[in-house]
């Protein structure tokens, strides 16, 4: 690191090293038609998607447009309760406001027939054992906890079944699909 | 919950910890402290506040901090009439981009005025210190306008 100089009337005096900035932001969220849609039915234990009107990539959760093309979104498709791990995280020290058991781990859970995925935990799988092109399973909350609230899955655990291959797992798996269509 | 009742919740988003300065920063902070304003050196003269490590436009690392005046002009305001719930001011004030004397680059700050009819691009401004600083841009609590004596 580049040797700082300062003005001298600052010799000897003790510098600060650290700063709280805290930021804080209190909203009432309402979610738009795609999301309300997606949280009813979710508190019905399904998971649904949007299917995308410009060539048919399911995302999921459904945010009511394809980001790519801003095209409008109004298909839903439901989607299993499996899928595979397309990326993932092992967390090992304590971040402010998630008190989760440590480590733990984050993933990017791609679910059987998705395009996208999206965050959520794996347990029941040491970390050292966690990898991409995992199958795994939604484990829900009891059914009288479920609620309309993206909490209804507590995380994802291992299936056992055989992993899919590195080159199809997570946001590869589009480009070997689209592959396979092609030479089709 | 009737099934066409429109969904809502509260959310928060927060982020409460400590982060740490960087050297630069760090300094400028340390500045404030002790009621000193430091901004840093680019190759070329300029001096940058508030300072960054890294020139951006250049991208060159830059490591000479210097003193710049506790006065300046308003390079461009605008009037809060009603601050909001987590602002550092409770009253009406302006919030300003402020070039102090010696630096090339404005500062944002608030304009502590009695009313939007005082603010005026170029009105010369100064730092109001609080009494008890301790290494954080809210040691100062505001730039208040002034006359300069010898025009």
């Amino acid at each position: 690191m580049a040797e700082i100089s300062v003005p001298s009337s600052l010799d000897g005096v003790e510098p600060v090293q650290s700063v709280r900035t805290p930021i804080r932001m209190e909203y009432i969220f309402t979610p738009g038609v795609a999301a309300q849609t997606y949280l009813r039915e979710f508190g019905n234990k399904k998971i649904l998607g949007n299917v995308s009107p410009v060539d048919g990539a399911v995302l999921v959760p459904p945010r009511g447009a394809d980001p790519r093309h801003g095209a409008l979104c109004d298909e839903f498709v439901e989607m299993p309760h499996t899928g595979h791990v397309g990326s993932f995280c092992v967390t090992n020290v304590p971040i402010p406001g998630r008190d989760l058991e440590l480590p733990y781990i984050s993933a990017w859970i791609f679910l059987d027939g998705a395009d996208i995925g999206f965050l959520n935990l794996v347990a029941e799988c040491p970390p050292e054992e966690c990898r991409i092109g995992m199958r795994v399973e939604a484990v829900w909350k009891p059914d009288d906890e479920i609620g309309m609230t993206a909490e209804n899955i507590l995380y994802w655990k291992p299936t056992g079944e055989p992993d899919i291959p590195f080159e199809a797992a997570g946001v590869r798996g589009w480009h070997v699909r689209r592959k396979g269509e092609a030479d089709a | 919950m009737e099934s066409n009742e429109r969904l809502s919740a509260p959310l928060v988003l927060e982020y409460p910890f400590r982060r740490t300065t960087g050297p630069v920063i760090g300094a400028f902070l340390t500045g404030l402290r002790e009621k000193i304003v430091l901004g840093i050196k680019r190759q070329d003269g300029t001096v940058l506040v508030p300072p960054t490590e890294y020139d951006p436009e250049t991208s060159e690392t830059l490591t000479e901090m210097v003193e710049v005046a506790q006065q300046g002009e308003v390079i461009t305001w605008t009037w809060v009439q009603e601050p909001r719930p987590q602002s550092p001011w409770d009253s009406p004030h302006a919030l300003a981009m402020i070039k102090l004397e010696g630096a090339d680059t404005p500062l944002f700050h608030a304009v502590l005025a009695e009313g939007p009819e005082v603010l005026e691009v170029g009105m010369k401004v100064r730092i109001k210190w609080r009494e008890v600083t301790e290494g954080h841009i809210k040691d100062i609590e505001g730039f208040v306008p002034f006359e300069e004596s010898n025009g």
